[in-house]
């Protein structure tokens, strides 16, 4: 039995046409699963949907054999944590308490943080590296930073699967670095996560396993080294592309338009 | 500020001392003056048995004149302004308070409604619950698009709201009763605390009581309320089960407040921004910290309404006075302005 399992799933928003059709993905624990599309082909809709934000119409998701619809959200968001896309400027909590706010399904609806809370909210923070940020106010650290507090808020809950939202998005090329290397990090410790993204190569590099969605509600599914070719690149995001896996970093350079 | 957001000790200790200490001077204050020391002493032989030495005035005008008016003002006081927290942080929204959202028109106007039918108390803050809930429920359907729109979404959609729930105010006193019910719905309408006893201390007081203890029992939760849906669910709360408190509790505390003294503004906004700027927006200090400011905020004013002029000033135009340019130098700089 898979860790996480999406059974024929199927969604379309009210009066609009079927954005997903037919999902079937498997993660195991350790694994990297990278969602790709092009804009508005419903990589964010597919994420809403695994986690039960928007409900499948069709088919399920399972964690560990258990349909999640199901679930209590508080066993279900202990097992499981999102990263949602570090858009906005934040709060006026500090780093700290943000990260303390991942905790909250394991603490109780009259409690507040107790020691131990507050040393796991520490330890992840170190484990990321991003201490000295703790008591610096979220809304005057940098969108890299914030990714990180955000990634540290999800891991304070201690969970067996992490969900990204475009992580490495509006982040410049160190931060984006940081960010993926941390995903990768976190997979050999044995984390499962699953990632939203813009850049194929991201995936090429990092993921185990991909899933490329199309605007028409296509998708293809299975190791990435197998789903991302120049061909799938260049039916699904009409690119011309060159995939370079001769060297020790594999990359894909966009060469021009499909006419 | 402590690392995960409570209050110092230091601060604990100044927020718990001060509302009893600025009570007690205010309770000296008056046409009739007594000094602090006095003061305790009528207290101690209430409280503690032993006999009053001094007049029966002195005695009467504390126990009786004073002392329920300082208590209904520190629960008003505390239960505007912790609701109007509530309100901000459900709302994520700096300006969303009981009067910008409307729920205190909404309030006015079922407490308007419950005079009219010739309700007791009690029948008037039920209907006052109920017409805010009405009332905060139309603003969020009017004012939250799919993405929560922009800030001032909701506080237009509130001042819709709160214009068309005055409108059933002023239809109520045209419908109402000339000679008995409108002076009574006037007179309520303009908002004082002079109207205090013990009786319907006993019949308000339990309310607004019952929601602070809520919000002071939830506060660390209440941390959850500002975030975005997605964020929110994915905190593993239940996160209806928690905004459906909190609207509740904090449309409760409104309701009862309005029954019982009108529609005093503005507490609702002020004592929670002060409170924000002073201890940041986790709510482990925010709310009890509200909660104290409020109640000494409103004895402090309480005692001015009563005591600036021969003729008592009603408590609503001074908070007006204060609250008005405090909105606007709040709206000029609400760009930098965070929940």
């Amino acid at each position: 039995m898979s860790l996480l399992k999406i059974e024929n799933g199927s969604f379309a928003y009210k009066g609009g046409p079927q954005i997903l059709n037919n999902i079937n993905v498997e993660v195991e624990p350790g694994e990297i699963l990278a969602v790709l599309g092009p804009n508005g082909a419903g990589k964010t809709t597919l994420l809403r949907c695994m986690m039960d934000m928007l409900h499948w119409q069709e088919g399920r998701s399972l964690l560990d054999g258990e349909d999640i619809r199901t679930m209590p959200a508080s066993t279900l968001w202990r097992r499981m944590a999102y990263v949602p896309q570090a858009r906005s400027a934040g709060t006026t909590f500090t780093a700290f308490q943000t990260v303390l706010l991942g905790r909250s399904s394991r603490i109780g609806a009259f409690s507040a943080p107790s020691e131990e809370d507050m040393e796991i909210a520490d330890r992840m923070m170190k484990t990321l590296g991003i201490d000295y940020l703790a008591d610096k106010p979220c809304h005057a650290v940098s969108g890299g930073e914030l990714q990180m507090i955000l990634i540290a808020r999800a891991m304070a809950a201690e969970p067996e699967i992490l969900v990204l939202d475009e992580p490495e998005s509006n982040l410049d090329f160190k931060n984006q670095l940081i960010v993926l290397d941390t995903m990768s990090k976190l997979a050999e410790s044995g984390m499962a996560c699953i990632f939203n993204t813009h850049y194929p190569a991201h995936a090429l590099q990092r993921a185990d396993k991909s899933l490329m969605l199309t605007k028409g509600g296509m998708n293809i599914y299975g190791r990435t080294k197998y789903v991302i070719s120049e061909d799938d690149i260049r039916s699904i995001f009409g690119v011309n592309a060159v995939i370079d896996d001769a060297g020790e970093v594999q990359n894909i350079t966009p060469i021009s338009i499909v006419k | 500020m402590r690392r995960d957001g409570r209050l110092p000790n230091y601060w604990k200790l100044i927020l718990i001392v001060l509302p009893f200490a600025v009570a007690l001077i205010a309770l000296g204050i008056g046409r009739m003056s007594i000094s602090p020391a006095e003061v305790i002493e009528v207290l101690r032989a209430k409280f503690f048995g032993g006999g009053y030495a001094g007049s029966e005035l002195t005695e009467k005008t504390v126990m009786q004149l004073r002392l329920p008016r300082i208590i209904l003002a520190a629960l008003v006081g505390a239960g505007l302004s912790v609701s109007g927290t509530a309100f901000q942080s459900l709302f994520a929204n700096p300006l969303a308070t009981p009067d910008t959202l409307g729920v205190a028109s909404g309030a006015s106007f079922g407490a308007a409604l419950g005079i009219l039918l010739g309700f007791g108390l009690i029948g008037i803050q039920i209907m006052g619950l109920f017409m805010g809930a009405a009332a905060v429920t139309l603003t969020w359907l009017a004012g939250s698009g799919k993405d929560r729109g922009g800030l001032s979404y909701i506080v237009l959609s509130g001042i819709m709201i709160g214009s068309l729930f005055s409108a059933l105010v002023s239809l109520i006193k045209y419908v109402a009763d000339e000679e008995s019910q409108l002076p009574a719905i006037t007179y309520w309408l303009m908002g004082g605390l002079d109207r205090a006893n013990y009786k319907t201390l006993a019949l308000g007081a339990p309310v607004i009581i019952a929601g602070i203890i809520i919000f002071c029992l939830i506060r660390w939760r209440m941390n959850i309320l500002p975030l975005s849906d997605d964020e929110a669910k994915a905190s593993g709360v239940n996160i209806r089960l928690l905004r459906g408190v909190s609207v509740v509790s904090a449309t409760a505390i409104t309701a009862s407040c309005v029954s019982m003294c009108g529609q005093v503004g503005w507490v609702g906004l002020i004592i929670p921004h002060m409170c924000r700027m002073l201890f940041g927006s986790n709510h482990l200090a925010l709310v009890p910290a509200s909660i104290s400011l409020g109640a000494v905020f409103m004895i402090i004013v309480d005692t001015l309404a009563r005591t600036i002029s021969a003729s008592e000033i009603p408590v609503s135009i001074l908070t007006a006075i204060i609250g008005a340019p405090f909105f606007v130098v709040l709206m000029r700089r609400s760009g930098g302005w965070r929940i």
